[in-house]
């Protein structure tokens, strides 16, 4: 394996110069042992092209950024061995997300919007009292909310999700996990009806046609079908089983 | 005249890690005009690498039964080797429990204490008690007397980053991600903004404040093999430099993390040891024990490291093609706890070493980790030199950690600087009015626009800027490493000097058009040489052993004539850095034995040993 010659195609296009269109350039490289794509594009760009364009940040599966379609898949760069793919890779940048150049793509700017979308912060009428001491808190419901929480916002989940690619506002898996995350937490004082504002919608859960591609793709190997069945099913029950007086009771 | 956007604001804040949002929300919560600047989307920030913890100490668990700041005060000075300042430590361990607590009525996840009996495994069976179930819990770090470092399962920088940033969306606080830095403007004595440069267009922009803070992180690229993130050039640090008024403090302090994952560098955290991994040498014989009898792999990081390679030195490595490392084993933990506990370990070996510690064991060799040195401040955050600058977190040099950081103190500096200097950076601003020069300012993008131009053009020469950048990295880590001696450091200074002179007669390959990213690494690459050089000159001229810099022809700690920070400042054309002294604040804590280390009583090597 560590003999065979790469050979990397690679989408360019720089949206600042539309007079040239975007073409797929031809890179080749010798694999080494342990190589990933992570490596190789920093080889590429050091030792071939510096005008490559592409993100990486912590390159250990942490951060999120480095996010890309790798031989048709969306896939974290950093994390992709090279040893794993056919000698032929091809590499395109994420779809849905608005291209900075080349492989770059913006998912700060759209997970900022969708965080403000579903006002994703905990909403307390409490204050912090320095003098006292914290609330107590079961550890099972801190790790549950733990487990929502591990999305590191790459967007593979929404690259590869057919209604975020034909609806601009729809909030995808990582929008609906990020709302679940909230749901689990005891913390946050939003009313059944008030979640149902921010996800019981076309938007958000309903917009969903089950393809789960979400699941498939996600590099935290997060439970993205459950998280998208739970919400669901609190939505639903906001809507048939709400029963004046008693309200409702989540999770 | 340049054409060039102008941004004005109250408080700019350089870098959206957790020191820098945490400051951004302590001005905005006091009603000023905030803008965060940041290479990348806030949550991208290498806090969220942070895998351990942070220490705080309310005392809640059964290992942390006794603790309060008194305790972690002792431990913090001790760890630094009596480098800090103790008024700052002081300060930090009494705010660290408010900060831990805050963050979990904004969001955090902390994990909770359950009460009932447990076997630990070493088979130790303590009890946590009924009387604190749902409290916050802590785990076991290195050089700490009491269990201490409260964490979320094993993603504790990405929860507090992900709250953090959840309240920076909240307050409606303005971020201006993927831009750069990449000079500071100021008359000398003033400093109003800066000049960046936009990592999608390739555009300057001028940011024009009444306060600056500076929260960049660390500089650990600088060393080809360390665990931090590739955004973590020390640019901050770099641009406070080029000021010529504003001093680094105590370069030469560098930390080596015991474990980074042979030989891809990323880290394994503390947290491993902390919950009873083991090291083991090419026998797969535990050494640790018969160095540091008391701490054993838990003694602090310079300590372990320094071991670590003494073993090795001795034969004891398993020889691989990246070089002698050693084994991490964390088997006998069981698959429930590596599974959850320590799941981000588990998927780290998984995909970026084909291995699973369940069964397997970790290769791990010391790797450089953090960056003890920085912005020097006073205890308000406020930099020496100029006037409406601040910084804060690993970019600063407060300073709370002296010579070694203890694991679990840098996020827990993070959030506690952040908190106490965001305050006192709100007064300032309160207090201060903007007045500024036009003139000054154009001619600030003026420079910046003639490097470029220089650059793209090759005016000054066709160096190329990756040779260049290896060059510094090895120097840095061949000569400037966990053991130094002077003909080494000398070696490195010389190297790094005449690197530095030809950092200036770079040209580029490509373009340089807009978002280039070659003139990105261009711009920072001689200020990265210049940190080198403040790193490796100061640990030439420091002829003890103290904390991480240990001298090889100086191994004793010399507390008559180096008990004081170093201070480096890089006067204009120069091409070294010319280096201060100021003297450390003892205030309560005399010099003495850390209780570890190879100049304690306790240990091999030691006075008695």
């Amino acid at each position: 394996m560590a003999d065979r010659e790469l050979t990397f195609e690679i989408f360019r296009y720089n949206p600042q110069k539309p007079e040239v269109k975007p073409y797929l350039q031809t890179y080749k490289l010798k694999e080494t042992t342990g190589m990933t794509i992570f490596v190789a594009l920093n080889q590429i760009r050091e030792e071939q092209d510096p005008s490559l364009m592409f993100d990486f940040v912590c390159r250990a599966a942490i951060c999120g950024s480095c996010a890309m379609v790798i031989n048709g898949r969306p896939r974290l760069a950093c994390k992709t061995l090279t040893k794993t793919l056919p000698a032929r890779i091809k590499l395109f940048p994420l779809p849905v997300f608005k291209l900075i150049g080349d492989l770059s793509v913006d998912t700060g700017t759209w997970f900022r919007h969708m965080s403000l979308k579903t006002e994703a912060w905990v909403h307390t009428s409490k204050t912090f009292d320095p003098k006292a001491q914290e609330e107590r808190m079961d550890n099972e419901t801190a790790l549950k909310i733990y487990e929502a929480e591990r999305c590191i916002e790459c967007g593979c989940c929404i690259a590869g999700c057919a209604t975020a690619n034909i609806r601009d506002e729809f909030l995808g898996a990582a929008g609906i996990n990020r709302v679940a995350r909230f749901m689990l937490d005891p913390r946050d004082e939003r009313t059944p009806a008030e979640y149902f504002e921010v996800v019981g919608s076309e938007e958000g859960a309903f917009g969903c046609m089950g393809l789960m591609a979400c699941d498939d793709n996600c590099p935290m190997e997060l439970p993205l079908q459950m998280q998208l069945a739970f919400v669901r099913r609190k939505m639903a029950s906001i809507g048939i089983g709400y029963k004046p007086g008693k309200g409702i009771k989540l999770a | 005249m340049s054409t060039y956007k102008t941004l004005i604001t109250d408080v700019l804040v350089v870098g959206a890690g957790l020191a820098g949002e945490r400051v951004a929300v302590e001005a905005a919560s006091h009603g000023l005009d905030v803008i965060i600047l940041s290479l990348v989307p806030p949550r991208r920030s290498h806090s969220t690498a942070a895998q351990g913890g942070m220490q705080a100490s309310l005392g809640n668990c059964a290992m942390g039964e006794g603790d309060n700041p008194d305790v972690h005060f002792a431990d913090t000075v001790k760890g630094s080797d009596w480098g800090c300042d103790q008024d700052v430590a002081r300060l930090f361990v009494e705010t660290a429990p408010l900060a831990v607590r805050e963050m979990a009525i904004w969001g955090v996840p902390w994990n909770r204490v359950v009460a009932g009996k447990r076997t630990l495994p070493d088979g130790r069976v303590i009890e946590e008690k009924k009387e604190k179930e749902g409290l916050i819990t802590a785990r076991d770090f290195g050089g700490t007397a009491k269990w201490r470092t409260c964490y979320t399962a094993d993603g504790t920088g990405h929860t507090l980053q992900y709250t953090m940033d959840s309240m920076v969306i909240k307050m409606g606080i303005t971020v201006h991600d993927r831009t750069e830095a990449i000079s500071l403007i100021h008359d000398g004595e003033q400093c109003t903004g800066v000049v960046a440069r936009c990592l999608r267009t390739g555009d300057l922009r001028v940011y024009i404040a009444k306060s600056t803070v500076i929260c960049t992180g660390g500089y650990g690229r600088l060393y080809s093999a360390s665990t931090n993130a590739v955004i973590n050039e020390g640019s901050g640090m770099f641009i406070a430099l080029n000021t010529g008024v504003v001093p680094l403090g105590n370069m030469e302090a560098v930390q080596f993390h015991p474990t980074g994952m042979v030989p891809v560098w990323i880290l394994i955290t503390e947290g491993a040891r902390g919950d009873g991994g083991y090291l083991l040498d090419k026998n797969l014989y535990r050494f640790m024990p018969d160095y540091e009898p008391k701490k054993k792999e838990l003694a602090s990081r310079d300590v372990v490291s320094r071991r670590m390679i003494q073993h090795m030195r001795k034969g004891y490595g398993v020889d691989s093609p990246y070089g002698p490392h050693l084994w991490l084993d964390i088997r006998h933990l069981g698959a429930k706890h590596i599974n959850t506990n320590l799941r981000e370990i588990a998927n780290i070996a998984r995909n970026f070493a084909g291995i699973d510690p369940v069964k397997d064991l970790i290769p791990v060799r010391p790797t450089q980790h953090y960056s003890m040195g920085g912005v020097r401040t006073n205890i308000d955050g406020a930099a020496y030199g100029l006037k409406g600058l601040f910084a804060a977190g690993e970019a600063a040099c407060w300073d709370l950690h002296g010579f070694n950081r203890l694991g679990g103190n840098s996020l827990a500096e993070t959030i506690t600087a952040g908190r106490i200097i965001g305050k006192k950076v709100a007064e300032y601003t309160l207090g201060a009015t903007l007045s500024y020069n036009y003139e000054l300012v154009d001619k600030a993008v003026k420079e910046q626009e003639n490097r470029i131009k220089a650059l793209v053009n090759g005016w000054n020469g066709k160096e190329n800027v990756y040779e260049l950048r290896k060059l510094m990295e090895q120097n840095l880590m061949d000569y400037v490493g966990i053991f130094r001696n002077g003909k080494d450091l000398q070696k490195a200074v010389d190297n790094l000097r005449e690197l530095y002179h030809r950092s200036l007669k770079i040209g580029l390959r490509s373009n340089g058009e807009g978002a280039n990213p070659e003139l990105a690494q261009a711009l920072r690459l001689p200020g990265m040489i210049k940190l080198a050089l403040c790193i490796s000159y100061g640990a030439l001229m420091r002829t003890e052993s103290r904390g991480s810099h240990a001298r090889e022809d100086y191994p004793k700690r010399d507390d008559a004539n180096w008990l004081k920070r170093t201070l480096a400042y890089w006067p204009e054309g120069a091409d070294l850095p010319e280096l201060k002294y100021e003297p450390v604040k003892i205030t309560e804590l005399p010099p003495g034995d850390r209780g570890y280390g190879e100049s304690s009583a306790e240990s091999q090597g030691g006075k008695n040993g």
